[in-house]
């Protein structure tokens, strides 16, 4: 039997809910929501607000598409709409109001990413004001985050995007064993970091191995050697251990002394949950495989190692463990531990089975990766594999998705991903190609043929020498 | 040099490295190897100096020279010089033939500015002889004292194509920074083809970190140089006694090697980012009738008709298009194009942080600037004959054409183009195997399942 409850029972209900929560939030106060919702450290600081730019549905009918999952679609086409990538075939639908780009003679490709660059924490121009990619003061600084120092006006983002390059990661530098937290950010000019922040995209750690390390803290009380390397990083999660331990006893008794918070061994104790693997630079084979023991002493994930120049050594190892090989082209030579690198790597590397991909960790490099990838197709070819140009095309889109657990949403062009899309004038594997129209969420940020669709930073504007343009296609 | 180091790859401002522990003995082995699995060497020593003939037949011809290209061309090497070029030649007896079967045929590239020859391990200093170990400038600096003909660096840049190198120390922003010399890239012990190729000078304040000299001072100490070299020269008999000269800032042997350069018989490498800049020592150049050369010349192309008037080759790298400094702001793809077409002696070369390691990605560069609107065969010439102008060996050295130096490659596609490679190289009429120590490490570890020989033994 229905009650009607009266106004003042209601109101009386009302109030006591509202008291009851008014003497309960301010004892929960201080503490983060996470930590009392859900026993878990939090892991959503400086959360992103990027919105893609508005963009009507776009065809590219009649292209060459390689979709980065091996396949090479002749006279195909891709729908991009409502930001996501809602066809891809031989023929594909075409709504009202669609916007149709001629194909014929064009190729279509995912959008690269990069996954170690240090735009906007080394930018441009490079001087004394703007070194922000190393906090160099200890060699364990797990508190800081690239994200923090990111310059979102760094014009190299631009160029980057007139090479095609549509997400990357931006890490922290290598002076330091633990360096800090990467990010992984959507190639969209913004005013603010925030805002080009790759929704949803995991953290990185960011490590790193042998010299550099040594070079900058050998003097200054070590590590001087790499057996000291070693025992930097384990110091390190043996103490995130036992800080995760004094939480985990803490949210279980519900009782007791609040820990101290330490948001560096915090951003450690999530490596040890997994939910932040690491990246890795380490360049040689011996380096790479202490650091894969390393990780199964304390149970954490390195998802690649960068700069491996000596990955060839031991791509077998790379592939039983799961644990990919981010490589260049071509560098070598510029100190000890690059001794040995040779142009075959990722064609080695990749043909062992192992998850191989190239990156720039540079500028200039980071506008022509498609070149870099052919280069390395090309060497493989030349030692007599079978690489396809539709195979090669994921080194620098599939498996940096992969490698920074992206690949849900971006990296290949399937039906439901985000349409984050390349168009080329040409075979993207060759040096003549032009990057003419890149599409980010469906919107199209970079058109090569339309100089308002060129954006330049604020850096640049109303400076002289550019003849007061600047931007993505300078 | 592009100020800022890869942040990850080369940290800035290395320290003093600690002694390399010697290791020690050798572990015994657990498994010796076994003759029989050892493979075959796979190394093709190198021929016999330019003993025979070698005619390449049918090539399609890049001569950057008078002849243009040759659809389907010849080129005769006797000994270490090209004898003949055209189509249909007869072998003389006893001559190699090598049929090029249409491919691409192009004289050997140059490399210009790089440290091929001086710089093994960038990082580890006993094999770095690019910059004087005093911080103090320097045009006695010679790289010519240091010339190592068995870097591993140069078999790599060899099998890509480049041939020769114009080797000098690096931007030092020291204002003089030691003189360059111009080697080929063959068969040892001496690569040496012309000493005192040109004096580096460093016009730009540094950048990425604390500058230490600013404009002002670098041109005074720039100008001062100069004239006390001059003023030694005048009186260089009377120099040494008592009352001879003035107290001079620079050393004798500095006096000494700045001689061929005030009588403008010796290019000064300038290297200039900023247009202003540029301007200033065209001008400078001009009035004390100095041989220059620009490197740098990221704003090369906003003084491009100055530069053409007084036909000053630039060295650029076109591919560079980022204000990588307050000196560089109007850094552009277009700047190759732009100097081309302004009738600039344009000379393409990688600038990374590594150019003895990086040099074989010369052609990479070229193709890049025909990518963003130079002529292909302009861009071919600007690593060949324009390199040659530059370097004062273009009697030599640079096109195919009798009577030149037999550096020739043949290339599998487009020689500009990132998938093409050399299927075979000459250097002064000798042909050279295509093998370096990346391809033997490649070799090594071809074949990670095989269990033997184990990785040490082959």
């Amino acid at each position: 039997m229905e009650r009607k409850l009266p106004l003042w029972g209601a109101a009386a209900i009302v109030a006591f809910v509202l008291l009851l929560a008014w003497a309960i939030i301010p004892a929960l106060h201080p503490m983060p929501k996470d930590e009392a919702v859900a026993d878990q450290f939090p892991n959503d600081q400086f959360p992103s607000t990027y919105k893609p730019l508005p963009s009507r549905p776009v065809v590219i009918r009649g292209a060459t598409i390689l979709t980065g999952t091996d396949k090479e679609l002749a006279k195909a086409s891709i729908l991009l709409q409502d930001g996501k990538i809602a066809a891809i075939g031989a023929k594909v639908p075409e709504p009202p109001g669609t916007v149709v780009i001629n194909g014929r003679g064009k190729f279509v490709t995912p959008g690269i990413i990069d996954i170690h660059s240090h735009l906007g924490v080394y930018p441009s121009p490079s001087n004394e004001a703007t070194q922000d990619g190393n906090e160099a003061v200890r060699p364990v600084t797990a508190e800081v985050r690239s994200e923090n120092s990111v310059w979102p006006q760094d014009p190299g983002f631009t160029r980057a995007l007139a090479g095609g390059v549509t997400a990357m990661q931006i890490l922290p530098g290598s002076a330091n064993l633990i360096g800090g937290r990467s990010v992984v950010l959507k190639n969209v000019p913004s005013r603010t970091t925030q805002g080009m922040k790759f929704p949803d995209a995991p953290y990185d750690l960011k490590m790193a191995c042998g010299e550099n390390p040594k070079r900058v803290y050998g003097e200054k009380g070590g590590p001087q050697t790499q057996m000291g390397d070693v025992a930097g990083y384990r110091a390190a999660f043996e103490k995130a251990l036992e800080y995760r331990d004094k939480w985990r006893r803490y949210w279980k008794s519900k009782s007791g002394d609040k820990p101290d918070r330490d948001i560096g061994l915090e951003t450690l104790a999530l490596v040890l949950d997994k939910k932040i693997p690491v990246q890795m630079h380490c360049y040689r084979a011996d380096q790479m495989a202490t650091m894969i023991d390393v990780a199964k002493e304390f149970g954490f994930r390195i998802a690649a190692f960068h700069h491996a120049v000596e990955a060839y050594k031991v791509a077998d190892l790379l592939r039983r463990n799961g644990v990919c090989g981010v490589m260049w082209a071509d560098w070598w030579g510029f100190k000890m531990e690059a001794y040995d690198g040779i142009p075959e790597n990722i064609a080695m590397v990749d043909h062992a089975g192992a998850c191989a991909m190239i990156h720039s960790d540079d500028p200039i490099g980071i506008q022509r990766l498609n070149q870099e990838v052919a280069k390395a197709m090309a060497a493989g070819r030349r030692m007599g594999y079978r690489i396809t140009r539709a195979h090669a095309v994921a080194w620098m889109t599939r498996n940096p998705a992969y490698a920074l657990g992206i690949l849900k949403q971006t990296g290949t062009l399937e039906k439901g991903k985000m349409a984050d899309v390349v168009m080329w004038d040409t075979d993207p594997l060759s040096v003549y190609a032009h990057a003419e129209k890149v599409f980010i969420d469906g919107a199209l940020i970079y058109d090569r043929d339309n100089s308002r669709l060129s954006p330049r930073t604020d850096f640049e504007a109303g400076q002289e020498g550019n003849g007061g343009s600047g931007g993505a296609g300078q | 040099m592009r100020v800022m180091l890869a942040a990850c790859s080369a940290l800035i401002g290395f320290a003093t490295l600690a002694a390399a522990q010697p290791s020690g003995a050798p572990r015994s082995l657990q498994t010796p190897p076994r003759p029989a699995a050892v493979p075959k060497p796979v190394a093709v020593g190198a021929l016999p100096a330019g003993s025979a003939a070698t005619l390449i037949q049918h090539g399609h011809l890049h001569t950057v020279g008078g002849l243009g290209t040759l659809n389907d061309g010849d080129v005769l090497i006797e000994g270490s010089r090209i004898t003949q070029v055209g189509a249909h030649l007869t072998a003389p007896d006893g001559a190699k033939t090598i049929n090029a079967e249409g491919r691409p045929v192009t004289p050997g590239l140059m490399s210009s500015w790089t440290q091929l020859g001086i710089d093994e391990v960038d990082l580890v200093a006993e094999t770095n002889d690019t910059t004087p170990n005093q911080a103090i400038d320097s045009a006695a600096f010679d790289i010519a004292d240091a010339i190592n003909p068995d870097s591993v660096a140069i078999p790599v840049a060899r099998i890509a194509g480049v041939t020769r190198s114009l080797t000098a120390p690096p931007a030092c922003s020291e204002v003089f920074c030691g003189t360059g010399a111009v080697i080929h890239l063959g068969n040892g012990p001496d690569l040496l083809i012309k000493r005192q190729a040109g004096v580096v000078v460093d016009l730009e304040p540094a950048g990425g970190a604390k500058q230490s000299k600013s404009r002002p001072d670098i041109w005074a100490k720039f100008r001062e140089t100069l004239q006390d070299a001059r003023e030694y020269w005048s009186q260089r008999e009377g120099y040494h006694r008592p009352g001879g000269a003035r107290d001079q800032r620079s050393t004798r042997i500095d006096l000494d090697a700045l001689g061929p350069v005030i009588r403008g018989e010796e290019p000064l490498i300038v290297r200039a980012e900023r247009a202003s800049t540029i301007r200033q020592i065209v001008q400078f150049a001009g009035a004390n009738r100095l041989k220059l050369i620009l490197v740098g010349g990221g704003e090369a192309w906003r003084v491009a008709r100055d530069l053409a008037q007084a036909q000053v080759p630039v060295v650029i790298d076109p591919n560079l298009n980022l204000p990588s400094s307050f000196s560089d702001l109007g850094a552009t793809l277009q700047n190759a194009a732009r100097l081309d077409a302004a009738g600039v002696t344009v000379v393409l070369q990688p600038r990374s942080n590594n150019p003895a390691h990086d040099a074989g990605t010369i052609a990479q560069m070229a193709g890049n600037a025909v990518a963003n609107g130079m002529r292909w065969d302009h861009a071919l010439a600007a690593i060949t004959r324009n390199a040659a102008q530059a370097w004062g060996i273009a009697d030599t050295y640079g096109t195919l054409e009798p009577g030149k130096d037999a550096d020739v490659v043949i290339w599998n596609g487009d020689p500009l183009n990132v998938t093409s490679a050399p299927t075979a190289v000459f250097v002064r009429g000798e042909r050279m195997p295509l093998v370096s120590r990346q391809t033997k490490l490649r070799e090594r570890y071809r074949d990670l399942k095989r269990k033997t020989p184990p990785f040490g033994y082959r």
